[in-house]
């Protein structure tokens, strides 16, 4: 099976699989669907992105969680997943906060879907990776440090 | 459960009874004949070895007088060494003993209580056991094809056959991974199937998540179902070359590990042991996290721990063990397994002390005939040591310093970085250093050596990072090595600050070093792909053929502050 699957992988292409996906309304990304929100984006720190998204002051939630590794093996694709228990999630947001734009990703969630995102972002440096969810009207927050080292010299 | 007290209690029949012998005695040659007597006990029985790199032959240890705990870990096995180690232990001073698991007199005690480890010498041993435990498992926590010339030089498959023939039934690995990983699979799949499990729960596939080793086994043993859960190490893709294992994904995970645990109590396992390569620390905080693990046995850290920590978690406790390196202890723990739960276990980690234990003539035929092509290249005799040599502590050893020297003078280089690997045997004053033992020290697959133009700013942060991988408060942000040994630069170092703020007050040659400034630095084993150079064994045999005695050198070693009574320290050392 997973021969299987890896082989459609390769002969559809990573990238056009996905799109696939998107287009066939299972994903559907803030970014390629919502207007862009430039001046969240572009933001060159966390407090102005987030008031650019219109959630300046989120409150932190138990119900977050990151997961992420603790140190990154490759802080070029960095893997990230946030679930939010919060019921209502419509929003599903992720910054690394020493990016020198530190918004990464924005997903928009509807009809009830489950607040669930999977990605991979880039990281320069160790830093803070934080989620900020919106869920009726409100917005929450849950942030886990994930370091990027050298390496070497181990063991 | 045998509690602590115990335990002590125990060790003091033990030592009156002539188990620990002082070293009159030995020099006699009157070791006790029952010192490898352990009676039986339970019904589910399982040995550990970890971290042997690749040592087939009996050598020399010396066990760190710098291993300092922070954070929570202050004080705190395995953060303890020397006296404060035998004090928290009760082991008494100048016994065997005391020989096996501090740095306490080494020099004298080594001649005394002689070599430790060698796989003949450790055969005999497992099959002792195991003839008084039948059914009973040796697990092997990794780290086993790395550290030799001739585990390199044959890819590791010298260590793959002594592991059979040894009787290993339960694999996890580390070094392994530096052989690639065609080759792990290549021996997982081919030489280990039917004989030895390789089990990793941590190992996935980048893409999809898969697992690519067995997560756990099974085994029966006097009608009880044993689970036993593979740990690899870590931060492998880290630590170690990433190209090596481009296409997996290692990390703690210890969400993971909690549905594993479940899923095997599920399928009715009554006892669950984890082998692990976290390192100590990690595994402590994992049994702290983590429910429903009976024991946890440990390597990597190369800590050699009497007795298992006890840790409590939500539903109940976890030892935790960790076994040592270079095939110097075997770890034995006994299970009483009543009505599906276990009732009562003994452990005892023994010290391999091989000149108590006939070596298996069988093992010692396998070992001769693997080192014959070789024997030439091994005993190329390059220099002869006036000084203790050795690698194991926090910042410096002497055979560190002794690279570090090599790679400046023959490089002609300001400075020097040595990476704080934990392996690597010791050399007594007065024995040769032949090939095989600068191999010991230096024997990997990425070997290059290398000379950089770094400013002072670059110096400092490669410092701190490395630095931080050794002191980070958070176990989980920390790799298991040593401080990166540096050559030609002082510094102060002041582990409990935090990443950015630990080394301060650097100078070379008497001279701050300048942050703007560009200076030459030497290194050896670059985790990049494709970094080319002299191998670090090329760079040292030149030097030391060039010296032809190892005079005793000063030892670089930082000025240790804000620490305040740390057990983990030699007195007067900081």
């Amino acid at each position: 099976m997973n021969a299987l699957r890896r082989n459609v992988l390769k002969s559809a292409g990573m990238a056009s699989v996905v799109a696939m996906a998107a287009t066939a309304g299972l994903l559907k990304s803030g970014s390629a669907f919502a207007a862009w929100n430039a001046t969240a984006f572009d933001a060159k720190s966390v407090p102005d992105a987030l008031k650019g998204m219109g959630a300046a002051t989120p409150v932190e939630s138990k119900n977050i969680s990151i997961k992420a590794p603790d140190i990154a093996e490759n802080g070029a694709v960095v893997p990230v997943e946030v679930t939010s228990s919060i019921a209502g999630t419509t929003g599903i947001a992720i910054f690394a906060e020493k990016n020198a734009t530190p918004l990464i990703a924005s997903f928009t969630m509807s009809n009830g879907a489950e607040g669930y995102v999977s990605t991979r972002i880039k990281m320069g440096q160790t830093a803070m990776v934080r989620a900020v969810v919106t869920a009726g009207g409100k917005t929450y927050t849950a942030a886990k440090e994930v370091k990027v080292t050298i390496g070497g010299c181990g063991g | 459960m045998m509690n602590r007290r115990e335990f002590l209690q125990i060790l003091a029949v033990a030592a009156a009874s002539g188990m620990a012998i002082d070293s009159k005695q030995a020099l006699a040659g009157t070791a006790p004949a029952n010192f490898y007597e352990l009676p039986k006990f339970g019904n589910v029985s399982l040995m550990h070895m970890t971290d042997c790199h690749a040592q087939l032959l009996p050598i020399y240890f010396r066990e760190p007088d710098v291993n300092i705990g922070v954070g929570a870990a202050v004080g705190q096995p395995p953060h303890l060494v020397g006296e404060a180690f035998l004090k928290h232990y009760g082991i008494r001073p100048g016994t065997r003993e005391a020989y096996a698991f501090t740095y306490l007199d080494f020099k004298a005690a080594a001649r005394t209580y002689g070599k430790v480890g060698g796989f003949a010498h450790l055969k005999t041993l497992v099959d002792k056991i195991r003839a008084s435990r039948p059914g009973s498992l040796l697990l092997d926590g990794g780290d086993t094809w790395q550290g030799s010339a001739t585990s390199l030089w044959t890819n590791g498959q010298d260590m793959v056959d002594a592991c059979k023939l040894l009787g290993v039934d339960v694999m996890t690995g580390h070094w392994e991974f530096t052989y690639g990983a065609k080759r792990v699979k290549e021996v997982v799949d081919k030489d280990f199937k039917g004989h030895i499990d390789f089990v990793a729960q941590n190992v996935k596939t980048n893409d999809f998540g898969d697992q690519v080793f067995k997560p756990y086994v099974i085994k029966v043993m006097n009608g009880v179902q044993v689970a036993i859960i593979g740990q690899a190490f870590p931060y492998t893709p880290i630590a170690n070359p990433r190209y090596m294992v481009p296409d997996w994904s290692f990390g703690i995970n210890d969400d993971d590990m909690q549905k594993v645990v479940d899923e095997v109590r599920g399928k009715g396992a009554q006892v669950v042991v984890v082998l692990s390569h976290n390192g100590m620390d990690v595994d402590l905080k994992m049994a702290s996290r983590v429910t429903g693990i009976d024991a946890i046995f440990g390597g990597h850290t190369h800590d050699g721990i009497p007795y298992p920590s006890q840790v409590k978690n939500a539903k109940g406790t976890t030892l935790v063990t960790n076994a040592g390196s270079n095939g110097k202890f075997l770890g034995v723990m006994d299970f009483d397994v009543k009505n599906g739960k276990i009732a009562a276990w003994k452990y005892r980690l023994l010290p391999v002390f091989s000149n108590l234990i006939e070596p298996d003539a069988k093992m010692a035929a396998y070992i001769q005939k693997a080192r014959a092509p070789f024997i030439a290249k091994l005993d190329v005799k390059l220099a002869v040591t006036d000084d203790l040599l050795y690698r194991r502590g926090n910042f410096n050893g002497t055979f560190d310093q002794l690279i570090l020297d090599a790679l400046m003078a023959v490089k002609g280089a300001d400075a020097a970085f040595s990476p704080g690997f934990r392996w690597g045997t010791s050399l007594l004053p007065g024995d040769a250093i032949t090939m095989e033992k600068l191999m010991d020290q230096t024997a990997i697959t990425y070997p290059s050596s290398t000379l950089n133009e770094m400013t002072g700013a670059t110096i400092k942060g490669i410092m701190e990072d490395v630095c931080d991988n050794l002191f980070n408060a958070d176990p989980y942000y920390q790799q298991g090595g040593d401080m990166v040994r540096v050559g030609g630069i002082q510094y102060v170092v002041a582990p409990n600050n935090k990443i950015g703020n630990r080394i301060s007050g650097m100078t070379l040659k008497g001279k701050p070093v300048d942050p703007n400034k560009k200076y030459k630095v030497a290194g050896w084993a670059p985790v990049g792909e494709g970094v080319a150079g002299t191998p670090i064994w090329d760079v040292v045999a030149e030097y030391l053929r060039d010296i032809k005695v190892v005079k005793p050198r000063k030892l670089n070693e930082p000025k240790i502050v804000g620490i305040g009574k740390n057990p983990g320290i030699a007195p007067g050392l900081a």
